[in-house]
């Protein structure tokens, strides 16, 4: 918990978000801050508004009303300017599957103005650590579930963002590798990089620092995983979800 | 700068790695030029005619005879009766039918003139007056010959008369090839540039790629810039490539300078992909890109000119074509290809293709969305 301090300033900060599509609200009056170098987490049901709050903080997605503020930028009149700070990793795999992998990282290291020197050591120093130097000149859409995921992480932070956003990172693969994904996450997280992670298993809210518990486009609790488990009297997140999925009813 | 350096790389590695590319970008525009040149020709040759002769007389003979020996028409000689006649013209067994009725010479002879019955199957309206006038010319000079023997005149035609030699400029044998290679080298650069560009944007939109592009930094020019550079450059290799099937195939001359020919197709295709990229920026699937473009690509193919004069469509039309891109280099290709214009023959089009091409470009820009 030492690399976390509160009394700094918000990297993000969200007040009174919203997103209706139509008449139906995705996202109702959302207000949270994440503070720098925390490993914050989205937690809820498919269809609780997650991936739409994600979008709309990396502005990919143009928010109704509300106010949103990331890196110290507006987040409707400053986005590029934030999307110079952040990096993202969307649910569906979106790197370039008929590239390889070097390719892949020379165009995004080249459009975040990375030199080629800088880029020659980080991309060994990344596949070394992925143990992916083998399959550098492979195509990408080759590669099993769990290393694409990896490896669009490792991308993700690639240009040293002060944010990463990851919408379910670690969906369709087996406990195992999701583990060795959260080591990478934590890896991040000790370099400075706040974390901003949406996810529906249980297990890996443990892994955050704190966790907002979305419901039908609400945030129905938001607290450190230990708060939250003694709140509600629960040995775990999964039982803490329970519990308030049932008070709703 | 350097960011577009990076898209291209990355779009031409794509483009080059796709197998299916490769016989799309060299045996399409072959099999256009070759098929289409030869095949969509307005010249009229082996009109079917079938000649009733129910007289049978010297001078009827004769004239079929020399109806014969024109190269225009297929002849056929047959003995059919009025109903029989209709039949065979509804059925399309012929385009035309000519009946010399009974007494067509002794009338002739007697009354100084005769009828002769022509019925052409007009549903093709310009062919059939094209095959009318053919056989007006032929039975015309046979007038003048048959009349010339019965009278016992001079076989020349009187001095008095007026003759008209006309004097084709620029394609002087008519070869009809020569106004439609320019033409289907035009459709051919459009479909290539247009289509891969257009239908590539929007594929990364159904793939999702296109979010990973969007949350960084990107500019929207950078990004359209990228999307266009690589297919106007394989249009321009294709250009190059069926110009040279156009030369080898059927000689097509090539009077004016290769770098003005080069100079517009430039312009014109910044213009065309540009539109093709704002369908694309404002369409979420390939299906509706194609729709779209197709729609738009058909009315401009035949208001361009290319297969029908634009000087004969009304004039609302005719204004109707100031928004036409391919009627623009359609002919901006025939007078460089025929009459070797050059860039200062044509510096209307010059500005104009320029003016119009930056207004499709920034309303492209504008329109391509990196927050939804």
């Amino acid at each position: 918990m030492d690399r976390i301090n509160p009394e700094r300033t918000p990297i993000i900060k969200v007040e009174n978000l919203v997103k209706k599509f139509g008449s139906f609200v995705a996202d109702d009056n959302l207000t949270f801050n994440v503070y720098p170098g925390e490993i914050f987490g989205f937690l809820g049901a498919n269809g609780a508004g997650k991936t739409t709050a994600i979008r709309m903080i990396c502005g990919l997605l143009e928010p109704t009303s509300g106010r949103l503020e990331v890196a110290g930028y507006d987040g409707y009149h400053e986005r590029e300017k934030i999307k110079r700070n952040i990096g993202y990793m969307s649910q569906k795999f979106s790197l370039y599957e008929d590239l390889t992998i070097y390719e892949n990282i020379r165009l995004f290291a080249g459009i975040y103005g990375i030199s080629r020197k800088v880029r020659l050591e980080k991309t060994d120093e990344m596949l070394k650590k992925l143990q992916l130097e083998e399959s550098r000149n492979k195509l990408v859409g080759g590669l099993p579930l769990g290393w694409k995921q990896k490896l669009a992480f490792s991308l993700a932070i690639f240009h040293h963002p002060k944010v990463v956003f990851l919408d379910e990172p670690s969906g369709g693969v087996d406990p195992l590798t999701r583990r060795t994904f959260w080591d990478l996450i934590n890896e991040a997280a000790h370099q400075g990089i706040t974390i901003f992670v949406t996810t529906h298993y249980m297990d890996e809210a443990e892994y955050c620092d704190r966790v907002a518990i979305m419901s039908e486009g609400k945030i129905v609790a938001l607290d450190t995983p230990a708060a939250l488990k003694a709140k509600y009297q629960a040995d775990s997140m999964d039982g803490v979800f329970l519990k308030i999925a049932r008070n709703k009813e | 700068m350097r960011t577009i350096l990076y898209l291209l790389q990355k779009e031409f590695i794509q483009v080059f790695r796709n197998k299916g590319m490769l016989p799309i970008i060299f045996i399409m525009p072959l099999v256009q030029m070759l098929i289409l040149v030869f095949a969509a020709t307005m010249e009229l040759k082996m009109i079917d005619i079938t000649v009733v002769d129910l007289d049978l007389s010297e001078t009827s003979t004769r004239l079929t005879a020399k109806l014969e020996s024109s190269s225009f028409f297929h002849l056929t000689r047959a003995q059919l009766s009025p109903s029989e006649t209709d039949k065979i013209l509804l059925k399309g067994k012929t385009d035309v039918v000519i009946t010399f009725p009974q007494g067509f010479e002794s009338d002739l002879k007697r009354n100084d003139q005769a009828s002769v019955q022509i019925l052409i199957d007009a549903i093709n309206g310009s062919a059939a007056e094209l095959s009318n006038a053919y056989l007006q010319t032929v039975i015309g000079s046979y007038n003048q010959k048959v009349r010339a023997e019965m009278m016992g005149v001079p076989k020349f035609t009187p001095p008095e008369q007026v003759q008209v030699i006309p004097s084709y400029w620029y394609n002087p044998e008519l070869n009809f090839k020569f106004y439609m290679a320019p033409g289907v080298l035009v459709i051919l650069v459009t479909i290539i540039g247009l289509f891969l560009s257009s239908l590539n944007l929007v594929r990364e939109k159904e793939m999702g790629t296109i979010e990973q592009l969007n949350v960084t930094p990107i500019k929207k020019y950078h990004f359209i810039i990228g999307k266009m550079m690589p297919f106007l450059i394989i249009a321009l290799l294709d250009l190059t490539f069926g110009l040279i099937v156009a030369k080898v195939a059927f000689g097509l001359p090539f009077r004016g300078n290769i770098l003005t020919l080069y100079v517009f197709t430039s312009l014109y295709l910044f213009l065309v992909l540009s539109i093709g990229l704002f369908v694309s920026a404002i369409s979420d699937t390939q299906q509706q890109v194609l729709f779209v473009s197709f729609f738009f690509l058909i009315i401009f193919i035949i208001m361009s000119g290319l297969f029908t004069p634009v000087e004969s469509m009304p004039v609302w039309a005719q204004n109707l074509d100031m928004i036409n891109p391919i009627y623009y280099l359609i002919r901006i290709i025939r007078n460089v290809v025929l009459k070797g214009s050059g860039l200062l023959d044509m510096t209307r089009e010059l500005i104009y293709l320029s003016i119009y091409g930056l207004l499709m470009f920034s309303l492209a820009v504008w329109r391509y969305r990196k927050t939804v």
